[in-house]
């Protein structure tokens, strides 16, 4: 890392400040501490039958199958290991359609779901299969009746994630998981935001499979988990990568044992610590937000606040362009929904579909508060971004005809053609 | 994303940032780009009506580091030159100047719009 913008920011706060934890969270040092014998005496392959060191190996495969298990009130048996939530989203959505393919063709998912999920949906499209892509409301939720009107008697799967991983608006799955019980058809949550941050359970959730990534919990990157509902009812899915038949023939290939007993212990603390650590988020969030709302004007935040992740913040701050912001604050790891700072130049498809206009997900900035933030970076960081938005509003143009009385609406710009 | 240097010291210390009379004659305004696509500038340039030199410019910018660059320097460019010199200002002369790579170059095109939109407003009002 550059150390250009390295360096020591008063009250013990050191700089650069990490505060992008929907992107990946850093490891837990306790997690890499239940890794290392696995990444070095402790090497054997799972699979070994016949010697101490697979034995060993597969003992602590199962411990960290239980760990996962228990996070999510599954049973260990029902735990795929994966190489993270792509695969395994990919893995559910595929994995489902290949097999029940006969029963019907259609899918439900909505328009504001990760890439993994949308992009294994356009791949089932072009096989022929028909997918329906719910809209999400402003607080950005779906709306049940929305999800009733699109179910027929072809649909074997609704994939609707838990929490939304820019605006970490919280999806109703327990009532999604109920209707589609009701009517036979198969749930899977993309939990990859929720697991080991808010409560989540598969039985009283009612969900059939269940997507997890090790990066997001504190645990190490190259790792997931596809739950895999065994009764009530039982699921059963296509292997989507063909081999020796590990996984209960789902998901073949030498398992990751350092990166399965880290995920497991990644598990195995967030579940010990969700109580106090959720509190400990909201803290911390709500006073971020407090201290950025009360010194600053034409603030708005982006998606439900009521349904939402605990260490989420969604903001857009109106006449300031999000990529600008964030070189203001470059001692600050955040993320924008600006077109500027995505590779396809187009601002957040998820903030976009909140109908707010697109001016406004080019002002937005998510902060995501991790286990490491304290409060004195959370005072810095309010600091910092109160002090770059009045300075980028002076710098506005667009400020300046707001200060005026004058309605953006109704400007006719002269954009350039094309854009 | 890395910027030049040159990029970093005029998103740091903007030059010519705040605005002129519209009213005024003297004044011609530019007002470009739109908030959907993440970027307006505003250019303003005041003309001295006997040499018809560009005696003072100003600007403000909704938009990334490098638009904001790109009108910070084309009012320092514009400054001093008479209308017709700074109509030859290129697009391409503040890529080259501010380093912007391939996915800013539409910054530079909305500065050199600005520019242009400002001398057009004041010919309008010199008519």
């Amino acid at each position: 890392m550059s150390n250009t913008n390295s360096g020591n920011g008063g009250n013990g706060v050191k700089l650069p400040i990490y505060m992008d934890n929907h992107a990946t969270t850093p490891l837990d040092p306790r997690v890499l501490q239940a890794m290392m014998p696995y990444l070095t005496e402790v090497f054997g392959n799972a699979a070994s039958r016949n010697h101490e060191f697979g034995w060993r190996a597969e003992q602590a495969v199962e411990t960290a199958r239980e760990q996962i298990a228990k996070l999510i009130g599954a049973s260990a048996k029902e735990i795929i290991f994966t190489s993270g939530a792509t695969e395994s989203n990919n893995l559910a959505l595929k994995g489902v359609a290949d097999m029940y393919r006969e029963k019907g063709n259609h899918i439900i998912t909505q328009v504001i779901e990760h890439k993994a999920t949308l992009d294994s949906c356009k791949r089932l499209e072009k096989e022929g299969f028909r997918i329906t892509y719910l809209p999400v409301q402003k607080d950005g939720r779906i709306d049940m009746e929305d999800l009733k009107r699109a179910m027929d008697d072809k649909t074997i799967l609704v994939s609707i994630m838990a929490a939304n991983n820019e605006i970490g608006a919280l999806q109703p799955i327990r009532e999604i998981g109920k209707l589609c019980h009701e009517r036979g058809v198969l749930f899977h949550t993309d939990a990859v935001q929720i697991a080991g941050k808010a409560p989540f359970n598969v039985i009283d959730d009612n969900v059939d499979l269940a997507s997890i990534s090790g990066h997001k919990l504190y645990g190490p990157k190259g790792v997931g988990a596809l739950y895999v509902r065994r009764r009530n009812p039982r699921v059963q899915l296509v292997a989507q990568i063909d081999g020796g038949g590990h996984e209960r023939g789902m998901r073949s290939g030498t398992l990751n044992v350092p990166g399965i007993v880290g995920l497991g212990a990644a598990c195995e603390f967030a579940r010990l610590e969700m109580a106090d650590e959720m509190k400990t988020m909201q803290g911390l969030r709500d006073n971020l937000r407090d201290q950025i709302m009360s010194q600053l004007d034409e603030v708005y935040i982006n998606g439900s606040w009521e349904h939402r992740l605990p260490n989420n913040l969604n903001i857009s701050f109106a006449f300031v362009e999000g990529e600008s912001l964030l070189m203001g604050i470059n001692d600050i790891a955040v993320s924008s929904g600006s077109a500027c700072t995505s590779a396809t130049l187009e601002p957040s498809y998820v903030l976009k579909a909140l109908g707010a206009g697109d001016d406004l997900a080019h002002s937005s900035i998510r902060f995501g508060l991790g286990r490491f933030n304290t409060q004195a970076e959370v005072d810095y960081v309010a600091k910092r971004v109160v002090d770059v938005v009045k300075k980028l509003r002076e710098l506005s143009p667009l400020y300046e005809m707001h200060k005026e009385g004058i309605d953006l609406t109704k400007v006719q710009w002269a954009a350039e053609p094309g854009h | 994303m890395a910027y030049s240097d040159k990029v970093l010291d005029h998103y740091t210390n903007p030059r010519n940032v705040g605005s002129l009379d519209k009213a005024s004659a003297e004044v011609g305004t530019g007002l470009v780009g739109a908030p959907e696509c993440g970027d307006v500038m505003k250019l303003q340039i005041k003309v001295n009506p006997e040499t018809k030199v560009i005696e003072e410019a100003k600007f403000k910018t909704f938009g990334c580091g490098s638009a904001i660059a790109s009108s910070s320097l084309a009012t320092e460019w514009v400054k001093g030159k008479t209308v017709d010199e700074a109509l030859t200002i290129k697009n391409t002369d503040i890529v080259k100047e501010l380093s912007l790579p391939p996915v800013k170059i539409h910054c530079s095109v909305l500065a050199e719009d600005a520019i242009r939109a400002a001398i057009s407003d004041w010919k309008k009002k010199q008519a």
